[in-house]
């Protein structure tokens, strides 16, 4: 019978060799991936501003130009430049004719599965949200969703009533959401039933934008006319 | 006398064509499950997401068979992950500067292909012990038949969760979608629907096969 000889050891590769595989490969692989960023860069950044260029002829239907403006946190709003910034931005509508038709606004809230992102119009001529359009939302398919396509919900913001108070301070009714078919009144939003999370959420970030951002728009229409 | 066939050009057919049928990732490996099920509730997701998988396993196959000498078998799976997810951040950037709409679609499955247990099964199961020629093979084989496979997971669950394909309306107004198609669990029904068709089709040719040995005898 044979007996088992010594376990011969297993050739181990030197901790170069290793380094070398790991570092080689890495060093490969992050070239590789800023190459394709540096060259995707721009296609990615003009698919971005031409959705939300698209998104802002959205919800203001009579602009046929637009400007973007951020909030330099003193009550003034300017032309955002070539400049980075994280101060919060709005975007003026003008008509052919270079008049201000309204403003688009961004809000965002909670939905059932995660933030949803809108864009709303604010027409200062109606003193109402003139329409709405998702910018983002993972809503489930089928049923949260319809807050993108549903005509009865979307009826809504054809003219949601934001009338602010005579010294321009704050919303004289906030939005406020309300069941299917309970609709009466023009700043009541009309909610979907099979979705009744997704539209309520809508409506929130709704009343706390406005109730934020259209007093300040307000009094500081004049800055947005000159740009015109 | 049995017809001769150049045994590299055979062997090369057979790699490509195994992972369409015999070897299919989803309906016979059952492999992918993540993105198969979740991904796949329109025909558009279903295709984009067999596609960029398929991106990444031909290149992470090609790549990793190539480099096989040079990779200690110490460091193999961290440097396996490296080079897929090199290949999915490549992707992600690419449905970027394609279509911001799918890239929204598809959302978080586009980073998750890294851990697409396919991908990594596929680079040490066989582009770690195989020329770059039949790992390129294989690569695209197993995403030609993962593309595939949540194709006709996403057609069944569009057609019968949105009455559409590709987003083409199909039936009239009066057409009652079956909305939970499109959920979560229309993903396990149509699989399971899948999965029974391939294993009745599957019983059917190994018994077709063994009557032929049988008459042949």
């Amino acid at each position: 019978m044979n007996r088992p000889g010594p376990i011969e050891p297993t050739s181990a590769p030197s901790t170069w060799h290793m380094y070398r595989a790991m570092v080689g490969i890495g060093s490969l692989c992050g070239l590789l991936i800023v190459t394709v960023f540096q060259l995707t860069r721009p296609v990615i950044e003009r698919n971005k501003a031409e959705a939300l260029q698209r998104a802002i002829f959205d919800v203001l239907p009579d602009a046929r130009s637009s400007t973007t403006f951020r909030f330099d946190g003193n009550s003034r709003f300017v032309i955002l430049g070539e400049e980075q910034t994280s101060d919060p931005l709005v975007y003026a509508g003008y008509d052919e004719s270079q008049r201000l038709v309204g403003l688009a606004v961004e809000a965002r809230g909670m939905g059932y599965q995660d933030v949803i992102r809108v864009l709303y119009g604010y027409s200062f001529a109606e003193d109402a949200i003139i329409g709405i359009h998702v910018l983002e939302s993972k809503e489930t398919p089928g049923l949260g969703d319809k807050i993108e396509r549903d005509p009865a919900f979307l009826e809504n913001f054809q003219r949601l009533d934001v009338s602010l108070s005579d010294d321009l301070t704050r919303i004289v009714h906030p939005i406020e959401p309300v069941k299917h078919g309970n609709k009466e009144r023009p700043w009541q939003v009309d909610g979907i039933t099979g979705a009744t999370i997704s539209s309520i959420a809508i409506a929130d970030m709704l009343s706390k934008s406005t109730a934020h951002w259209i007093p300040k728009i307000r009094q500081s229409l004049d800055d947005f006319r000159k740009a015109g | 006398m049995p017809r001769s066939v150049p045994r590299a050009q055979s062997l090369s057919t057979d790699e490509f064509i195994k992972g369409l049928w015999k070897e299919n990732p989803v309906f016979v490996q059952v492999l992918g499950m993540c993105p198969a099920l979740a991904v796949s509730n329109t025909a558009r997701n279903a295709l984009a997401m067999g596609l960029a998988t398929l991106f990444v396993l031909l290149m992470s196959n090609a790549v990793i068979s190539s480099l096989r000498r040079f990779i200690p078998k110490q460091v193999r799976i961290a440097t396996y992950i490296l080079v897929i997810a090199t290949f999915v951040t490549i992707v992600e950037y690419m449905i970027q500067a394609i279509s911001l709409e799918l890239y929204r679609a598809l959302g978080a499955f586009i980073s998750l292909i890294v851990v697409n247990c396919l991908i990594l099964g596929r680079a040490e199961a066989f582009a770690s012990r195989n020329t770059v020629g039949r790992s390129v093979l294989d690569g695209l084989g197993m995403g030609v038949g993962f593309t595939l496979a949540l194709l006709c997971l996403g057609a069944v669950r569009e057609v019968l969760g949105n009455g559409s394909l590709f987003g083409v309306q199909l039936f009239h107004d009066g057409f009652q979608i079956w909305v939970v198609m499109i959920l979560p669990a229309g993903g396990f029904f149509t699989l399971a629907g899948w999965l029974l068709l391939f294993a009745k089709l599957q019983e059917r040719r190994a018994g077709r096969r063994s009557l032929a040995d049988e008459v042949a005898r």
